[in-house]
């Protein structure tokens, strides 16, 4: 029997949101206050969920100690309390929610081998929040 | 198809362990939850069921007669127990989310009238939940 996990986690980072491809005058239009130069931060809530059968002789789809021990040493120490812009993962690219939820997929995806990534989930802010499931539709 | 989610609480005990594990791997996988007395969570239970609109009622599901199978096979054989113990399905399986998950599911499956059981989602804490769609 196969079932679907979800763990919330939590961590606060700062960037700006600046595209070296556009004119100041469009960074200003497309991203308005969160082009100011010197940033700005969150607390952003992020969900990952994996699935896969329920083992027998646990009752688990994973051990929830693997899931949070690689999640805090390989995710929120990477960006809690940092200036995403600063990271090497955004170097070529904005720090948007959405582009920063694929790379948390893309973290757990290459890294996180106990069970089957099905989805990350990533509220930026309590109104605003992104999911992405990689090649799969996000399953509701 | 429309999608109606119904919300419901219940509290309950219960402690992990596997009899065919040492008492040492017992504490190793499953750690403080392998306390013998038990411990407890306020559990959040959502029921989504999926249907056509009764063009005559307007409703996909009576919502008053889904929570009356919802109390009657549920959360009056949930709430308020030690789950080990007290609810025959977990004498044998583990009361882990993802089996109350599972049980929650065979318990409603046969029995909704007219709409079809889509998911079962049980918050253990608001940071920790699993979702069961019947596979």
């Amino acid at each position: 029997m196969k079932a679907h996990l979800t763990r919330r986690y939590w961590f606060s980072a700062s960037h700006r949101l600046h595209s070296e491809s556009m004119s100041p005058e469009e960074n200003r239009r497309t991203y308005g206050k969160c082009n100011n130069p010197h940033g700005h931060g969150h607390n952003y809530a992020l969900e990952v969920t994996v699935s896969g059968p329920v083992n027998q002789a646990t009752g688990m789809v994973c051990n929830l100690v693997d899931l949070d021990e690689f999640v805090h040493g390989h995710i929120l120490e990477r960006f809690g309390h940092e200036n995403l812009n600063m990271l090497p993962a955004f170097g070529q690219r904005v720090p948007t929610t959405e582009n920063l939820c694929r790379e948390i997929f893309e973290i757990l995806q290459r890294g996180f081998t106990t069970a089957h990534l099905e989805k990350v989930r990533l509220e930026e802010t309590m109104m605003n929040s992104f999911e992405f499931a990689g090649d799969a539709e996000v399953r509701k | 198809m429309v999608y109606l989610t119904r919300k419901a609480e219940f509290s309950a005990s219960h402690y992990y362990h596997n009899p065919q594990f040492s008492p040492e791997e017992n504490r190793r996988i499953f750690g403080k939850c392998n306390n013998p007395n038990g411990h407890g969570h306020n559990y959040t239970l959502e029921v989504t069921v999926k249907g056509d609109v009764d063009p005559r009622s307007g409703f996909v599901v009576d919502l008053k007669r889904l929570k009356e199978i919802l109390n009657r096979e549920v959360l009056d054989a949930l709430d308020h127990r030690f789950l080990n113990k007290e609810v025959p399905e977990f004498a044998t399986r583990i009361p882990t989310t993802e089996n109350i998950a599972i049980s929650v599911w065979q318990r409603l499956y046969s029995r909704l009238e007219r709409a079809e059981l889509h998911r079962v989602r049980v918050y253990e804490t608001p940071d920790l939940f699993v979702d069961y769609y019947g596979e």
